[in-house]
């Protein structure tokens, strides 16, 4: 099954004519995700290694049946490339870039509440579900088909659990990045409450980090919502309040957004939080071979 | 980016928000000549992106020229929590009847702007919420449908403020809401927001942060930002490209990936190091790259060893390896440096480091091995 993206998907890439576009967009397609179109206005009719390229989202929709997006257009473009593919039909929208104005995000956000489409990101590594389809910049030979879904805001930090995770032979369903930005598509109780559904997914991994409050919010979700294992990780127990580390979100403002205030937020709820990288991928695997007993 | 207080109160004249006249002023003289034209009694206050600016002493009432100068000199080059004053604004000294609190934040758990008054002004908001959580009136805004006139209504009455500038304060609501929205700003707040002895209701505070990702279309915000304001390591990494933040450890850190760098500062502190900084060289591998950090890095004099975590995903482990030996040609290190790489061609990339059997480089194969060696090295 696995969660957003799997064999029955059909991307088009916005932007795909790009550098970034066509380098990630081409990498998803050798991996077997079925790219179908790019868009870039002013190049349709031309196509990149065989990937017909449209002006229009809706153009691409008409001829190609696509019904998911990845989007690949510079940040002060972006808002405006997400509400075309919406306006389009299509159903899930992956944005991978990074520095989008935050009210631009806020409106889109608020624009898109209750149509029923799901966006993940912005400033996002993408979603990858292993043998199925890849579509982002998740390096995917990382990654085998297994049982755990993950879910992260971080990039890097990531591939460093999924890694981890594969050495110790665990598989993935999915992995989503949910993006590092104040606003992003999709929360981590969006994304968790897709893995309770999903028949392949048997425990869930979460990565948090500093800033906001969704982790504590998650745990409430996991606690009254969730009957599969979650087992969390937090970074950030070092960062300073009111520096901003890198991610616009991974701010301490305040008293809250502690990583130990969210640790302490799932633990109370029983999810376990490890302590590094290397500890969250071994409980995930423990818990995965004490339930294949 | 965060704005000094006039900066904010330029902005707030440009959208119609009250604010009282005052004048920018960087010496005593130009102190002077702006209290002069502004009549008095005259306030002198510090410009520093920090609280408590009051209670150091950089906030001065004058009564005539004399001493509008006196606290100008008294002022400029003090040190208010680490920050030293360059700047001034002379204000004219406002009749206070009443001190409330504004403030529009970005609220990113409810995903909408949220707009905040209270009649007890004046303190700090987390004293206020503390002492009295039910005196700030709190309301959500569509970002779609904006701030309407009932919204400065309902504000207004649920705080319980003089009845007499219901009307004004919920005006002011609304053009505080159209800086918010208008300029991208992720926080206004006005504290306090004051009522003048002649009923007018007028910002005397303004701390106003604007978006870094929409300083492209800000062009006038951008313009204001202070370069002498930042820190100098902060300052060369933003202009090389690179994120860097400066901590007051003596190990330091730098990595790919905003969460990674952040896990591994976390783990060099379990391992009982202390970080000097975060660094987060980004997807780059090459060598231009890896130079910029190094130097920015060791520009620090506490650094006694660094930690360089890769995790190639995309970036690879080999061509991260090539870099590392082409910055170390570029500049001189003086402290070991722990490199662990893994990922995509991690063993080329360790195997070409090897190679170069560099001695200032100690190779780990994973982060919590990383973070031992470096803290051992540190000493």
């Amino acid at each position: 099954m696995a969660i957003l993206v799997d064999e029955s998907t059909k991307l088009v890439v916005q932007g795909l004519t790009g550098r970034e576009g066509s380098f990630h967009g081409l990498r998803n397609k050798e991996y077997g995700t079925d790219l179908v179109a790019g868009v870039t206005p002013g190049k349709g009719g031309q196509d990149v290694e065989g990937v017909p390229v449209f002006d229009t989202v809706r153009g691409a929709v008409d001829d190609t049946g696509a019904n998911t997006s990845m989007v690949f257009v510079p940040p002060p473009l972006a808002a405006d490339a997400i509400y075309e593919a919406a306006e389009a039909g299509i159903a899930t929208i992956i944005c991978i870039t990074e520095g989008i104005p935050a009210h631009d995000m806020l409106r889109l956000y608020n624009h898109l509440l209750g149509t029923g489409i799901r966006l993940i990101g912005p400033n996002c590594p993408g979603v990858l579900s292993p043998g199925k389809a890849n579509v982002g910049i998740i390096p995917a030979h990382f990654f085998s088909e297994g049982g755990v879904g993950l879910v992260s805001r971080s990039g890097t930090l990531t591939y460093q659990i999924g890694n981890e995770l594969a050495q110790l032979g665990v598989g993935n369903s999915t992995i989503v990045g949910i993006g590092g930005d104040p606003i992003v598509g999709s929360s981590f109780i969006d994304i968790i409450g897709q893995f309770e559904q999903d028949d392949q997914t048997e425990l869930v991994v979460m990565v948090g980090e500093i800033g906001g409050d969704e982790e504590e919010k998650t745990a409430d979700f996991i606690s009254e919502n969730v009957t599969k294992p979650v087992v969390a990780y937090i970074a950030g127990f070092t960062a300073p309040p009111g520096k901003r580390m890198g991610h616009a979100g991974a701010i301490i403002s305040g008293s809250s957004g502690t990583a130990q205030a969210k640790a302490d937020a799932l633990e109370a709820k029983g999810v376990p939080v490890g302590r590094n990288p290397t500890e969250v991928a071994q409980i995930a695997a423990e818990r995965m071979t004490a339930k294949a007993r | 980016m965060d704005l000094l207080e006039y900066q904010g109160k330029q902005i707030f004249a440009e959208h119609g928000v009250p604010v009282p006249e005052g004048k920018h002023a960087a010496t005593p003289e130009e102190a002077r000549a702006a209290a002069e034209s502004l009549g008095f009694p005259v306030v002198v206050k510090a410009q520093v992106q920090t609280g408590g600016r009051g209670k150091a002493g950089g906030i001065k009432i004058a009564a005539d020229a004399d001493e509008a100068e006196a606290h100008a000199k008294a002022i400029l080059g003090m040190e208010i929590r680490g920050l030293t004053v360059h700047e001034l604004w002379i204000e004219r000294a406002s009749e206070i009847a009443a001190e409330y609190y504004a403030a529009l934040v970005f609220d990113r758990g409810a995903k909408k702007p949220l707009v905040m008054l209270s009649s007890m002004g004046g303190m700090d908001v987390e004293e206020i919420a503390a002492k009295h959580p039910d005196a700030i009136a709190r309301l959500h805004i569509d970002p779609l449908v904006g701030f309407l006139p009932f919204h400065g209504r309902r504000l207004a009455f649920e705080s319980d403020i003089d009845s007499d500038v219901i009307r004004p304060t919920g005006d002011l609501l609304a053009r505080l809401y159209d800086v918010f929205a208008r300029r991208d700003s992720m926080l206004v707040e006005v504290n306090p927001l004051i009522v003048t002895d002649d009923r007018q209701v007028k910002a005397l505070d303004a701390k106003v942060s604007i978006d870094d990702n929409a300083l492209w279309r800000q062009p006038e915000v951008r313009d204001m930002r202070d370069l002498s304001a930042e820190d100098p390591q902060e300052r060369m990494a933003k202009e090389l490209g690179v994120t860097y933040v400066k901590l007051d450890g003596d190990i330091g850190i730098l990595g790919n990936g905003a969460g990674l760098v952040m896990s591994t500062l976390d783990v060099v502190a379990q391992a009982g190091g202390k970080p000097a900084n975060f660094l987060d060289v980004g997807g780059g591998a090459r060598a231009e790259e890896i130079v910029t950090a190094l130097e920015v890095l060791l520009s620090d004099p506490k650094v006694k060893a660094v930690l360089f975590n890769i995790f190639g995903g995309i970036t690879r482990c080999d061509e991260v390896a090539r870099g590392i030996l082409q910055a170390l040609d570029q500049i001189e290190v003086r402290v070991p440096i722990v490199v662990r790489l893994d990922g995509t061609n991690d063993e080329e990339g360790r195997g070409i480091l090897a190679e170069a059997n560099r001695s200032e480089l100690h190779p780990a194969e994973t982060m919590l091995q990383a973070a031992d060696m470096v803290v051992e090295m540190a000493g």
